[in-house]
């Protein structure tokens, strides 16, 4: 049977199309527009041209994702830890922890070893433990966010980021730029700051191997070395998928 | 050919200087001041004999440094014929407090603020909110400004003049008509669902879009910003007199709501009440000097 799971997020809606919950047929990764449904349509329909396959092909949908009840052409739906969970261990069965890291919001979840949810923490109150800390941040400094990513492996350390709001980390970051502090070195700092406030709320579920990160964040390098020495443990993302599908991967294997 | 646009600063605030022309500093015994180096305003207060003579209100630069001495000479001059030496003590307070080399001593801006708070609203206030630029701060004092409890927040801008000033440059509104303009709808919509600054900036987004007017979204916005408020609030608890300090003490959108959701006055000010850490400092200034000048 083909199912297709669909992800809703603040940001970006992603689709992922599935064969016998085993094989990946299409996937499709659309900004998220002020219009859920047209997005979520738009979406599927171009998943469904990456697969080759029509509509009627399709068995079940299941939505998810902050939006996940603007999807009216759904089945069914899923909580998002439930299908970040799923995702993580169909892409990497060993995973224990995962850390989704999205626009706006972030979690860790423990997963026992059959790969189902033992427990899991939250936080979507704050924008300093999530993906827009990144994008507002490299946008001020006027850096491609790919750039902005690379560039913080290259610093020696040192700086620091004494503000825990977005808000006062933009004006925290005009003085750093006022003292010539070098562009990879703030963006060091910032990674470094965000991955403090996401292990935080990690450690609330305690950390255990193998820690996947997935959701948007996970392509950023900045922010997976930040978050390694952080947490001192290493850390994962997925080998052949995008790491934002994870979570549609994980609605489409649901039931 | 490209056209000129005007970049307007919508978050600029009219910058003060005052003195009080009816008396004549000569004939004071101690000229104390106080220097309260905030993270978006300076207030530099002159007291004659415990008396508010002077004060001026400016925006803190890039320089600590910098701003105190353009601050303190700000006042000086509109005085005119006072000299940095005819001041007797200096009291230095606020977050950029250890950044004030002339100072003779800096005291937190807590006590600054209890104490400051006293001498404008009188000795019944026993709740002190202070919304600063950076900062929330819900102090309790007994009636000789000294105080006994207080809860903060500076790790979020929820709330705080910086979060307004962000706000009033996506509405393209000026800083000083954020407030009253909240207040020209019937009632109150649902509040943003947020109350971190940046998601409420892309709530606020999406109300746009949606052809929300801007009194009514400010209302939403306040909402929420009042909530956050209120809550730091209820944690030390309100006991009346109620007043409010510091720079968002001017904005009635905020002010209105605090006092609906907590159902409590807060006292009209007769003295600016963004001076009140200053204020504080030089009453403290005056205090030191006298007790050096026993020994």
């Amino acid at each position: 049977m083909i199912s297709a799971g669909v992800d809703v997020g603040s940001k970006f809606t992603k689709v992922v199309i599935m064969k016998d919950k085993k094989e990946i047929l299409g996937t499709a990764n659309l900004r998220t527009g002020v219009d859920h449904h047209k997005t979520a349509q738009e979406a599927f329909d171009e998943a469904l041209k990456n697969a080759g396959i029509e509509k009627d092909d399709v068995g079940r949908i299941i939505a998810t994702g902050f939006g996940k009840s603007s999807v009216p052409f759904a089945d069914d739906e899923v909580s998002q830890v439930v299908a970040a969970g799923r995702g993580a261990y169909f892409v990497r069965p060993s995973t224990r922890t995962v850390i989704e890291v999205g626009a706006e919001e972030s979690r860790g979840i423990k997963l026992k070893e059959d790969g189902s949810v033992k427990d899991f923490a939250l936080a979507d109150k704050c924008a300093a433990g999530a993906g827009s800390f990144v994008d507002a941040m490299a946008r001020y400094l006027e850096l491609p966010i790919e750039e902005f990513g690379k560039i913080s492996l290259t610093a020696q350390g040192g700086a620091a980021m004494n503000a825990q709001c977005v808000i006062f980390a933009e004006s925290e970051v005009v003085s750093l730029v006022h003292q010539n502090v070098p562009k990879e070195e703030i963006s060091r700092a910032i990674h470094d700051a965000i991955a403090d406030r996401v292990a935080s709320i990690v450690r609330r579920v305690g950390i255990e191997d193998d820690v996947l990160v997935i959701g948007g964040l996970a392509n950023d390098p900045g922010f997976l070395d930040s978050l390694k020495r952080e947490i001192g443990t290493e850390v994962y993302v997925p080998d052949s998928i995008a790491p934002e599908l994870v979570p549609a991967i994980g609605a489409a294997l649901s039931e | 050919m490209a056209e000129a646009v005007e970049q307007k600063e919508y978050w600029r605030w009219p910058e003060t200087i005052w003195v009080d022309e009816s008396k004549n500093w000569h004939d004071a015994e101690v000229i104390s001041c106080g220097i309260d180096l905030g993270s978006v305003s300076t207030q530099t207060v002159i007291m004659t004999d415990g008396e508010l003579y002077a004060y001026s209100n400016l925006r803190t630069g890039s320089s600590s440094l910098d701003s105190t001495e353009r601050a303190l000479n700000a006042v000086l001059e509109k005085i005119g014929d006072m000299k940095r030496e005819d001041i007797h003590y200096i009291v230095g307070t606020g977050y950029g407090r250890v950044s004030i080399p002339f100072a003779n001593k800096t005291i937190t801006e807590i006590a600054c603020h209890g104490r400051g708070a006293v001498y404008i609203y009188g000795n019944t206030v026993r709740t002190i909110l202070d919304m600063g630029g950076q900062d929330l701060k819900a102090i309790k004092v007994d009636s000789r400004g000294k105080v006994v409890n207080f809860l903060m927040n500076d790790k979020c801008a929820a709330g705080t003049g910086r979060g307004i000033e962000v706000m009033a440059d996506l509405l393209s509104i000026p800083i000083t008509e954020v407030g009253p303009l909240s207040l020209k709808v019937d009632e109150d919509p649902e509040p943003v669902s947020t109350t971190c600054v940046v998601f409420a900036k892309s709530e606020v987004l999406g109300l746009m879009r949606k052809g929300w007017p801007k009194e009514k979204i400010l209302a939403a916005f306040f909402r929420a910003m009042a909530s956050r408020v209120v809550e730091l609030l209820e944690r030390v608890g309100v006991e009346p007199d109620f007043a409010i300090t510091g720079g968002i003490s001017k904005n009635v959108g905020m002010v209105k709501r605090i006092e609906k959701m907590l159902g409590v006055k807060a006292l009209e000010p007769k003295i600016d009440p963004q001076t009140a850490g200053a204020i504080g400092a030089a009453l403290f200034g005056r205090a030191l000097y006298i007790k050096s000048q026993k020994k």
